[in-house]
């Protein structure tokens, strides 16, 4: 489905993107920040996402977001990555000023209020909690990260990568972050839905015109150095089983290497039917479950393989295996099915995931701070060129035997 | 700089809003079909692109098994050989056109759901066919199955809020029952597979079933179900009295304490009592009373224990989709030293809503919010599709939505308060935390 959509840009900087849907009763106010948890301070991590709880704290004219919101009949959250931070409302296209009205206040300034910063914290140490220690495997992307990338940020986790790091936000730390990234300058406004261009236009600049500018916020961030051996690592926690991560590095989200690193995930882990699970879990019955993604980052990502071993197979045994799937990938091409396969996977996903009206606001966003929204309907066809013989040779690159990063993750031997 | 503006804006009022009350919902209708051997149809005809979902609904869930854990391995070996296919050639067929094939298993139901371009669909449905028609259940897929599943076990048996989620249905229900009963590894082990095939005759093959499709659906479905579905043995899904029902046996004791992982950090606290289904006059009014308790984000519950005090990352109340009888259920994970007062706070609050009547501007939210939100629900086909289902499963009708609509936009304040007197009694809810 081709997205249409409108773009323009406020004097102050804040781009602004229209998509017309009037099919349905909704409107979708998104607004997406160009900061994540690259961004931060290795000393004060976890930050970003910490500021995202305190947007919800009330900003400089309006005390309470939640109320005036549920009054209008909205719903709305965010999310951040350690790549940039959204937030999202939707309502009832009528009564869309009032996501105007929240979203500007909220982007003008905050309230940095002291109790909000505390009960924040605390939230964010039992989400911290929550996902990442009373689970078991929680802590394998503290170590996967930091053994993979020893430059870039990406080396922690959005949440941050230790307790202390939320529990020492000063507000001063709140205010500094706010006025050097939340700017209109360094935002991303997507409206769509039951809207006009016209419409949004004049609303956006009712209520975002006056926001001061704010500086470009430009960024510096060391590069990843290019691996030149095999890393690995190995734990013993309490969990009831063996499991194997394999992690290689592969290219940025725009160049593309990212759709040949996506489709090569996809003929490995993509399913029943892919060449991981057929082979470990149901012919050689080594694995109970196997995965392969990637992590989709805009800085270089991770092609990744996790698996979770039977009961009594080896560790040595299960890695040998994987890389023999692997190794396949260097050697032969892919077979015209499976690429067929791959490809007929990827278009019908990207048909349903633009379904909701709300992916597609979303979608537009990431695709503008990735430099060009248009890649939404443009992105099919970087996927449809992709060859057997792409395939190959990024297969070889990726899995390299230098290029590979292996956790052995041991659990406790516990009876049978 | 001397730029005069015309109309300084006060930001610190709020644009005017449209009011809950003025907002028309209306749920699309379906279209009914009868195939050939009685075997009905609803379909969902709406949306823009050329993409479809078909849902084969069997009473096949885990109150018709006769032994712990058929009905779930039945459905979800579905797809793991065939007569004429291994599980690895069906993957593959499904996975070639792009289509998703899932599976579930819930107490009355279990189904078999297609998602699919359009121009797939006369590839996909014969296949579908297939499976509904010839499984063969081998024994090598079974035995993985039950390993892996085990293991899958093992693993969530490590969780605090699995190990909550069994224990509290079982409380509630009774271990006996279909909604209380939960597996231990040695029930994968106890399959079998004369027991699967006997179950898949019963319940698939010769079963009882009715298909849900929606989305812009091509001009052949009809047809095309007809040629692979009308002629099948199948019967109609059980309604009201026929359909199978357990005696409920809650437990006597009321609070649990339970230690899972010493070393865990917080622990899962579930609070519970039944409730009844959806045909009590009750239960689209206790859930607007639910919406102000625990229901959305700016809730009692979540205002009070996670934005005020921070003693998690969230808390949630709601009604349990059953369709034998209901629960009104708390669920929230919080640090283990402040389990104690997050449930006092729990409590608190159920108390105030017994005792105080909601303020017009809360209660208003609360409507707003769910018109909002069904409105927001009603977008697209899958979503209504959704609906739906809950409707025709449930044994309800199209006036169970507008009594919910009717409903959200004028119970009073004293009705809500009358309802928590009846329902929010701390001293009927069971507690139990997990660490």
């Amino acid at each position: 489905m081709f997205i249409k959509y409108d773009k323009f840009e406020l004097a102050n900087g804040l781009r602004v993107l229209v998509h017309e849907d009037p099919s349905t009763p909704m409107a979708i106010v998104n607004v997406l920040y160009d900061v994540g948890a690259r961004d931060e301070d290795p000393k004060r991590t976890g930050f970003a996402h910490l500021f995202e709880h305190l947007m919800f704290g009330g900003s400089v004219n309006i005390e309470d977001f939640e109320t005036p919101l549920q009054l209008a009949g909205g719903e709305n959250n965010a999310y951040t990555t350690n790549d940039f931070t959204n937030y999202y409302i939707q309502l009832p296209a009528e009564n869309i000023e009032t996501a105007f009205w929240l979203e500007s206040d909220r982007m003008l300034s905050l309230a940095f209020s002291e109790k909000s910063l505390e009960v924040q914290r605390k939230v964010v140490i039992e989400e911290f909690k929550e996902h990442y220690i009373n689970k078991p495997y929680g802590d394998v992307w503290f170590k996967l990260r930091e053994l993979v990338y020893r430059q870039h940020p990406y080396r922690w986790m959005t949440i941050g990568s230790e307790l202390k790091h939320i529990e020492e936000a000063k507000l001063e730390d709140v205010k500094h972050f706010f006025f050097s990234y939340y700017r209109p300058v360094n935002a991303i406004l997507v409206v769509a839905g039951k809207v006009t261009t016209a419409q949004v236009r004049e609303l956006a600049e009712k209520w975002f015109g006056d926001i001061p500018s704010g500086d470009k916020y430009v960024r510096h961030l060391p590069r990843e150095p290019r691996q030149e051996a095999a890393r690995r690592l190995e734990i013993r926690a309490d969990v009831p089983l063996d499991a194997l991560y394999k992690c290689y590095p592969m290219a940025s989200r725009t160049e593309k290497g990212y759709y040949v690193a996506d489709l090569i995930t996809e003929v490995l882990g993509g399913g029943t039917s892919s060449r991981l699970y057929q082979a470990l879990v149901k012919e050689k019955r080594l694995f109970s479950q196997i995965e392969c993604h990637h992590t989709g980052s805009v800085d270089p990502g991770l092609v990744v393989v996790e698996g979770k071993l039977i009961k009594g197979v080896r560790m040595e045994d299960a890695d040998r295996a994987v890389e023999e799937e692997l190794e396949k990938m260097r050697t032969a091409p892919v077979t015209d099915k499976e690429l067929t396969k791959v490809k007929n996977k990827t278009e019908s996903a990207i048909v349903f995931e633009d379904m909701s009206v709300m992916n597609r606001a979303n979608s537009l966003a990431i695709y503008e701070l990735l430099g060009d929204a248009n890649l939404m309907n443009t992105e099919l066809d970087r996927y449809r060129a992709v060859s057997a013989e792409d395939m190959l040779e990024t297969s070889r690159e990726i899995f390299d035997l230098r290029n590979s990063n292996t956790l052995y993750y041991y659990g406790s031997t516990i009876k049978e | 700089m001397g730029v005069q503006l015309k109309n300084k804006l006060n930001r610190k009022v709020a644009p005017p809003v449209k009011d809950a009350k003025e907002f028309e919902l209306e749920l699309p209708p379906y279209v009914r079909h009868r195939l050939s051997n009685g075997l009905e149809l609803y379909a969902i005809d709406m949306g823009k692109v050329d993409a479809m979902m078909v849902s084969w609904i069997f009473d096949a869930g885990n109150s018709y098994e006769t032994g712990k854990g058929i009905a779930a391995a039945v459905n979800s070996l579905l797809r793991n050989g065939t007569s004429a296919r291994k599980a690895f050639d069906i993957s593959e067929h499904f996975d070639y056109y792009g289509a998703y094939l899932s599976r579930s298993c819930h107490h009355e139901t279990a189904e078999l759901t297609l998602h699919c371009l359009n121009q797939h669909f006369r590839e996909l449905v014969p296949v579908v066919a297939e499976l509904l028609t010839e499984s063969v259940y081998p024994e090598d897929e079974l035995a993985i199955y039950k390993k892996n599943a085990q293991q899958r076990l093992q693993v969530n048996l490590k969780k605090s809020d699995f190990v909550a989620g069994r224990l509290i249905d079982s409380y509630l229900f009774g271990p006996d029952h279909p909604y209380g009963r939960y597996n231990m590894p040695e029930d994968y082990q106890a399959l079998n597979r004369e027991e699967l095939v006997d179950f898949y005759r019963k319940h698939y093959q010769r079963g009882a079933c009715r298909i849900i499709a929606a989305g812009k659906l091509p001009a052949d479905l009809i047809p095309l179900l007809e040629k692979y579905f009308g002629a099948l043995p199948l019967g109609e899904p059980a309604v009201g009295a026929a359909v199978p029902e357990f005696l409920i046996r809650p437990a006597s004791q009321k609070k649990y304490r339970l230690t899972n992982d010493p070393d865990g950090v917080q622990g899962s606290i579930r609070i519970a009592r039944n409730f009844p289904n959806r045909h009590h006059p009750d239960f689209q009014r206790v859930q607007v009373l639910n919406n102000v308790f625990g229901g959305f984000f700016g809730s009692r519950l979540m205002t009070n224990i996670r934005e005020d005090k921070g003693y998690t990352y969230g808390i949630y109340s709601y009604l349990v989709n059953n369709r034998q009888e209901s629960a009104l259920m708390i669920s929230t994970e919080a640090g283990k030293e402040v389990c104690g007062p997050a449930i006092e706070e729990v409590y608190k609050e159920m108390n105030l809503l017994r005792e105080e009547l909601i303020d017009e501007e809360e209660l208003q939210m609360a409507r707003n919010f769910a018109i909002g939100s069904v409105l927001g629900d009603l977008d697209g086909p899958f979503h209504v599709a959704s609906r739906w289902k809950s409707i025709l499963l449930n044994g309800l009708d199209e006036n169970y939505f507008r009594e919910g609509v009717r409903i959200v936009k004028t119970i009073t304040p004293q009705e809500l308060r009358e309802l928590a007197v009846k329902w929010l009694d701390p001293a009927e809810f069971f507690e139990l935390v997990v660490v």
